[in-house]
């Protein structure tokens, strides 16, 4: 039976970790409330970016753009956005399975964030390059992802640019998702099926007047949606850390607190047990003496 | 025949703007355009300017820099990235702004952040001089 005094040191170092994860939980519940903001806050311009996109496209029968041009897959691009750090539950490992699907031949890969960086390095598959992102994830940021990601493509080194990211759909689910980046035409091709297909359908033969002319309209949403499309992704990332991070220290926090619980009621019976023994040790040598 | 459309503003930060409107102005870049409801379809590039959006005697007037509006019979969809309603200017943040963008465009940037960095820059001013106007 182990002895009172290790069991209090046990506690004690219980209740420290307890304080750590708690003051983990709170610094991530904040954050967390403005990079949620964020994240669905953002969403809107993308998608609103995509339908004038896909209805302008519709319109134009014959248009081509070079961010466009749809080829056959030999070799692809996948940009990975993981977070820097740890200690956000499964968050990060569910990306890494879902990178381990791609093929590791003709697959190159793009980091942005540590952790993204570190899993590709050490299961040898193709890091072309490896990106930072701060907290708030800034318009530069996501040009310089944008724009490797855009020569590559333009290039011809890749024909294809997907991007791996943790989706936020609440605070307590975060989906790994692949999207197509480019050609664009594969992201609202992607983007209208289902119920927006349906949509989409009815506006067929409507056509656009272009000021100045579609050219000139075309390239400004596709140069625009490319930047903040991976912006969104950045910023549907960071939402997503804090809350699996949040989640995970709350239950950290919770689980050391059912240990303190456990162990104060077992320090409780060894303490009791120890008395009992020393009270019936004193009555039996009493009744000795008389 | 639907006396009204929707008009919305759309900017990477939220949807900014969303009303029932009469007409609007859209400072296209070439030009002002007055919106009627049942316009013809039509896409058209935004320069700086206002957006003009008249609701019965009312109206609304919501400063923008560049961007896309999709016009349509029964409703406007404005792209943008810059948006900020008059009403809600503030000189003193407009002009945090203004120096930041000064500063940025002092180091090296690629031609895209230049182009962003220089409309921001345009936005700030142009946020400044109508609150000038106004006081005035």
């Amino acid at each position: 039976m182990p002895s009172t005094r290790n069991i209090r040191r046990r506690i004690r170092s219980v209740r420290n970790t307890a304080q750590i994860t708690r003051a983990m939980q709170m610094v991530a519940a904040s954050k967390m409330r403005r990079a949620q903001e964020a994240a669905v806050n953002g969403r809107a311009y993308a998608e609103q970016s995509i339908i004038l996109l896909a209805h302008a496209a519709r319109s134009l029968e014959d248009f081509e753009h070079p961010l466009l041009e749809v080829r056959p897959t030999r070799r692809r691009a996948v940009i990975m956005i993981t977070t820097d750090r740890g200690l956000c539950g499964g968050l990060n490992a569910n990306l890494m399975r879902e990178a381990t699907r791609f093929d590791t031949d003709t697959t190159l890969f793009l980091a942005a964030g540590r952790k993204g960086a570190q899993f590709l390095a050490r299961t040898k598959r193709r890091l072309v390059a490896e990106f930072t992102y701060s907290d708030r994830p800034t318009f530069a940021e996501a040009l310089a992802m944008a724009r490797t990601a855009r020569q590559m493509f333009l290039e011809g080194e890749v024909d294809r640019v997907e991007v791996l990211y943790p989706r936020f759909v609440n605070t307590l689910t975060q989906k790994p998702e692949v999207r197509p980046l480019l050609p664009m035409k594969a992201m609202w091709e992607e983007a209208l099926t289902g119920k927006a297909a349906e949509a989409a359908r009815t506006e067929e033969g409507v056509h656009y007047l272009f000021e100045p002319d579609a050219k000139a309209v075309m390239a400004h949403l596709l140069q625009r949606l490319l930047i903040f499309q991976v912006l969104q992704y950045l910023q549907e990332t960071k939402a997503s850390e804090h809350s699996a991070r949040m989640v995970a220290m709350k239950n950290a926090t919770e689980n050391a607190e059912q240990l303190i619980k456990d162990l104060t009621l077992t320090y409780n019976k060894i303490r009791q047990a120890s008395i009992t023994s020393e009270i019936l040790d004193i009555a039996v040598a009493q009744m000795a003496i008389t | 025949m639907a006396a009204r459309f929707q008009l919305e503003i759309v900017t990477p930060e939220g949807r900014v703007y969303q009303r029932e409107v009469d007409m609007v102005v859209l400072p296209a870049a070439d030009g002002e355009l007055g919106i009627y409801p049942q316009h013809a379809p039509l896409m058209t590039l935004l320069g700086s300017g206002e957006i003009i959006a008249r609701r019965g005697a009312e109206e609304d007037r919501i400063l923008v820099t560049e961007g896309t509006a999709e016009v349509r019979a029964d409703r406007v969809s404005v792209l943008t990235v810059f948006a900020t309603n008059e009403a809600e200017v503030d000189e003193a943040r407009a002009e945090e702004a203004r120096r930041r963008a000064e500063e940025r465009l002092k180091e090296k940037l690629s031609p895209e952040e230049t182009a962003l960095v220089q409309a921001s820059l345009a936005h700030s001013l142009a946020q400044i001089k109508v609150k000038r106007r106004r006081k005035s």
